[in-house]
């Protein structure tokens, strides 16, 4: 089982990258995997040797905030603006970028990293669009980690001063704790879920800097009270930014386009 | 189940550190608005310390509260008992100053 991402059996896999390892070896930095060697048997040694005290103070997620860190660099040194885009599965992420691809996808030179745990088919979906795509598959992982999005981005080669959208792993629990280095979190949230998600993950929605609420085309249909949900998403991260938006049928994307530019345009000042 | 691959790299770091000597006692702190769960990761800890410098360990966590300061009022810092709770004024505007740490604080190891 790999020490970084947790995942089981196959491993990470990155599509069309060059040498694929399997989980001998998946390129996690040099701190190896947790169950290699050290296998003694220590049962009798435990109550009777004298002990030593090691203080360590250290952060358990500061390996994985270190290769973040240097992923922000890479970005912010190319000009390229990296979203991670989060959600449970079903709220339409894949949908909404597809459609963002369509409509301003040249514009703004978007290139796609994607995460699944198994399969192809949203890289697939969005290479139908035009539109660069590389696809994670993380095995047993729940969640994208840093070291798994410079692999892909080894792969996907952005161009410089482009957009790079991260499609995390449909999950409002796992993904909120990993930073990718991505320059902010945007949570997606569809009416066919609960107002109350925002209380119910609050680590997502606290370390969102945007909340998109898709489908509202189904709010008439639906129990989905929109400004209850945004009290309950203030409530816990007041300065959240909230937009609403039809993925598919084209509702406040106008506002979603602009929000996507000035993000842009703050990546790039020399533009602005 | 982020628990796993959490413990996971913690087994990692401490395995680095302890060499080829017995893990006797970890100590994890653990804060309340962390995002990790405790138990999980003492669950995960059974499974994941076999065959490794931690497999005989006892696991210590320390749980560390929720604290934060209100940016509306003059209150001292308070207590959150979870991430979504309120300053006795009502607030929801919370600065919080406490209890999102996720560390390993220290261990025993045998020699």
């Amino acid at each position: 089982m790999c020490a970084t991402c947790g995942c089981s059996g196959t491993g990470t896999r990155v599509s069309g990258e060059k040498h694929h390892h399997d989980h001998g070896g998946h390129g996690h930095g040099d701190e190896g995997h947790g169950d290699e060697g050290h296998g003694h048997g220590h049962a009798e040694a435990v109550a009777t040797v004298p002990s030593r005290l090691i203080e360590l103070e250290q952060d358990v997620l500061a390996k994985n905030d270190l290769l973040a860190a240097g992923n922000r660099d890479w970005f912010t040194e190319r000009g390229i603006l990296a979203l991670n885009l989060m959600s449970s599965p079903g709220a339409g992420k894949t949908t909404l970028l597809e459609r963002t691809i369509r409509d301003v996808g040249a514009e703004l030179g978007i290139s796609v990293i994607e995460g699944d745990q198994e399969t192809l088919l949203d890289a697939e979906r969005i290479e139908a669009t035009g539109a660069r795509a590389v696809q994670i598959n993380t095995g047993g992982g729940c969640h994208l980690d840093a070291e798994m999005l410079q692999r892909g981005l080894r792969v996907l080669q952005p161009p410089d001063r482009s957009v790079v959208m991260v499609e995390n792993v449909g999950n409002l629990v796992c993904p909120a704790l990993f930073d990718l280095g991505e320059r902010m979190k945007v949570v997606i949230i569809s009416v066919t879920e609960g107002a109350d998600k925002p209380l119910k993950y609050p680590q997502m929605f606290r370390g969102g800097g945007l909340m998109v609420i898709n489908k509202v085309d189904l709010v008439p249909y639906v129990d989905f009270d929109v400004a209850r949900c945004m009290d309950y998403a203030r409530q816990v991260n007041p300065g959240l930014e909230v937009l609403e938006v039809s993925a598919t049928r084209g509702d406040g994307l106008e506002a979603w386009y602009s929000w996507l530019r000035t993000q842009r345009d703050a990546t790039r000042p020399d533009t602005a | 189940m982020h628990e796993l691959s959490i413990t996971e790299s913690v087994i990692a770091t401490v395995s680095e550190h302890a060499g080829d000597a017995p893990v006797l006692v970890l100590t994890l702190e653990i804060g309340a608005l962390s995002g990790v769960v405790p138990d999980s990761v003492r669950f995960c800890f059974e499974l994941c310390a076999q065959g490794t410098p931690c497999q005989d360990a006892r696991l210590d966590i320390i749980d560390t509260p929720g604290r934060a300061r209100c940016r509306d009022c003059a209150t001292d810092e308070i207590e959150l008992p979870d991430a979504i709770a309120l300053c006795p004024c009502g607030s929801a505007n919370l600065e919080i100053t406490g209890g999102q740490q996720l560390k390993i604080k220290h261990l025993e190891i045998g020699n």
